[in-house]
């Protein structure tokens, strides 16, 4: 390809450099520089200098051990149990406060089983980022298959030939150009617990049966909630990439299909999805790295509550870096999340190359 | 035997329709409370929420909520500065991007493929895992003002635009475009003697018509929607603070949903309607994305 008239080293540099020094400047050198920051005790604002501490930032965000704790016996040797007939345990803090068990200080209860009378219980250093950790893998887990085929749905649906079907598609899309934040306090009302609007509906379909359930202030119901916002907001987008990818598919596959008299699954099975290979690889991609950075709704909507059952990585690494002026806090939980989106994007990649 | 196909195929044009119909209540129901809460007194609109009242303009309808919004907070000031840094870093992201990604696909120098894997790898990397050492990495930033350097861009227009003028995906989206136009066109423009700078201007980038609207759009709806973390840690003074972190001013001690609603209706407002307008160019860019992806 190289040809005399395309070469030219001089022209090429000039053309290529402003964009790349500001990339440079501002996403290529804040991100060695929060690499460098994990690894000392830098604060935003502190009379001392920051020091090189060594991998001691990530001992603590990620050290996590099993321990066992007997149940407690009376002095007859019996298992004590409580009212309701569940078995007493001795409190966490025996083993990790105690002396004997230097590795474990400073730990808490992350969760439990039980295995026979014991119990096992998972303690981490770093509780918090636990559950933030979790919280956003969840989180990934289910708005993936939620949004991704949510979307394709949607572009089933509107990929008709019908009057007017331009409109639908007009409205289907109209949250993706709405900011997350208006979304997030919108939905708010949605979700209140008292007379929010999804409490008011259920109860009109149920004529008053159903009890209203505060959907953002329950540990169990919050992280539901907002991943079920985020699909709503985002979902019109990806419809408008599968439609993309549905209008490649070219007319003769399916007249061909017809001919053959294949049922409508069968046309969609061995036709439509075949040919949405690349579609899909691209939404699978773009949902999971969106989901990685989830932020704003948090912000907006629960601030992690309750009881840290909506804690996210970024908004840790926020809350940290930014709230509680703990910058090499912030950074390490920063390190910790690009390794994990570098790690599945790796396995994304491979996963889908293999199938080609 | 006609009769009745043509009642069955009304029948499922019908069910089509409402099918359609119902899903497009799903995503407007939100938006069409929030317009019409706007309207209301706190009192009713907090009460309406239990009924279908909620989506209807009802009651105490009037604009009391709009003026007690702009008593309460400069969001003239606000819609300004979100609008100025949008259009600025548009601009500045389209020129900049257009000629890295035409010295990428036309010219050939060294270390051409370096710099692009490394552009292509920042895909990867989320704004949010560098927000807090690019935050300590600004405040120590030097600016040459007309009075003499000054140290830290904090409380800034330009730590709001500068950092988010060059993204990868931009660069990449350009790049695919660039390489689907003819070669032959470019080569021969070099062969008649023409410069480089005069095929950027004249030829390439009078035929990127449709990636310029992407690349357009896309970062519009970044820069005015989505600037939030950002502005929220480095923007502290009213004066240059975007409409996302403006929200703060109606959630002091007692909030006032009627503002709250009337607020997010009018910082919605422009970016709704320029979809609206352009929703064709909207669709096709966010479609353009992905058919080469």
């Amino acid at each position: 390809m190289a040809s005399r008239l395309t070469r030219s080293n001089r022209a090429g540099w000039l053309f290529a450099l402003p964009g790349f020094s500001l990339l440079f400047l501002f996403i290529i050198i804040p991100f060695f520089f929060a690499f460098w920051l994990s690894l000392t005790n830098q604060r935003l604002v502190s009379p001392n200098p920051a020091e090189f501490v060594g991998l001691e930032n990530y001992r603590k965000l990620l050290s996590v051990a099993v321990v066992t704790l007997e149940p407690e016996r009376d002095e007859a040797g019996q298992i004590e149990r409580d009212s309701d007939g569940a078995i007493k345990y001795p409190r966490v803090r025996t083993i990790t406060r105690n002396s004997d068990n230097p590795q474990y200080r400073g730990m808490g209860e992350w969760f439990r089983w039980h295995s026979g009378d014991n119990a096992k219980v998972v303690i981490a250093s770093d509780v918090v980022f636990m559950k933030a950790l979790t919280n956003t893998l969840i989180f990934a887990l289910f708005i993936v298959p939620l949004q991704g085929g949510g979307a394709l749905l949607l572009a089933l649906l509107i990929n008709q030939k019908l009057r007017g079907i331009n409109a639908f598609r007009t409205i289907y899309f109209l949250p993706v150009v709405v900011s997350i934040v208006v979304i997030s306090l919108l939905w708010r009302f949605i979700y209140d617990g008292d007379d929010g609007l999804l409490n008011s509906l259920l109860g009109m379909l149920s004529f008053g049966l159903f009890e209203p359930v505060d959907w953002l202030g329950r540990t169990d119901t919050a992280l539901g909630s907002i991943i079920v916002m985020s699909a709503w907001q985002a979902v019109g987008f990806h419809m408008v990439i599968w439609l993309a990818g549905l209008q490649t598919i070219s007319p003769t596959l399916y007249e061909a299909a017809a001919i053959e008299g294949s049922s409508r699954w069968q046309t969609f099975r061995y036709v439509t999805w075949p040919g949405l290979r690349n579609t899909a690889v691209l939404v699978l991609i773009v949902i999971t790295m969106q989901a990685f950075a989830l932020f704003a709704q948090i912000n907006v909507m629960t601030n992690g509550g309750p009881l840290d059952s909506t804690q996210t990585l970024v908004f840790q690494a926020v809350e940290r870096g930014y709230g509680k002026q703990d910058i090499s806090g912030g950074s390490v939980i920063s390190v910790v999340l690009f390794l994990l989106v570098l790690l599945i994007s790796a396995v994304q990649g491979i996963l889908t190359r293999e199938r080609k | 035997m006609a009769l009745v196909s043509a009642e069955n195929r009304g029948l499922r044009l019908a069910s089509r329709y409402a099918t359609l119909i119902v899903v497009a209540l799903v995503f407007m129901f939100p938006l069409v409370f929030m317009v019409v809460s706007s309207l209301k007194p706190d009192q009713q609109l907090l009460s309406d929420t239990s009924s279908l009242r909620a989506f209807l303009p009802v009651g105490d309808i009037s604009l009391d909520n709009y003026y007690a919004a702009f008593e309460r907070a400069p969001i003239g000031r606000f819609m300004l500065n979100s609008m100025f840094v949008t259009v600025t870093t548009v601009i500045l992201s389209i020129l900049l991007c257009s000629m890295a990604a035409f010295s990428f696909v036309f010219l050939e120098w060294r270390g051409r493929n370096v710099l692009l894997t490394v552009i292509l790898a920042t895909l990867i990397i989320p704004f949010e895992t560098i927000a807090v050492p690019l935050l300590l990495f600004v405040s120590k930033l030097p600016w040459l003002g007309t009075d003499g350097v000054h140290w830290g861009w904090l409380n800034t227009y330009r730590v709001q635009i500068v950092p988010w003028i060059v993204d990868g995906l931009t660069i990449f989206l350009f790049v695919q475009f660039f390489k689907d136009l003819p070669r032959e066109l470019i080569e021969a423009a070099r062969v008649e003697g023409a410069s480089w700078m005069m095929i950027y201007r004249r030829i390439v980038m009078p035929l990127s018509g449709p990636v310029l609207a992407t690349a357009a759009i896309l970062k519009c709806l970044k820069m005015y929607n989505d600037q939030y973390l950002w502005p929220l840690i480095v923007v502290q003074d009213e004066a240059h603070r975007p409409v996302m972190v403006g929200l703060g001013y109606f959630f002091q001690l007692q909030i006032a949903w009627g503002e709250v609603m009337a607020y997010l209706t009018l910082i919605s407002v422009p970016v709704i309607a320029f979809y609206l307008i352009m929703q064709r160019a909207f669709i096709s860019s966010i479609a353009s994305t992905g058919v080469k992806g």
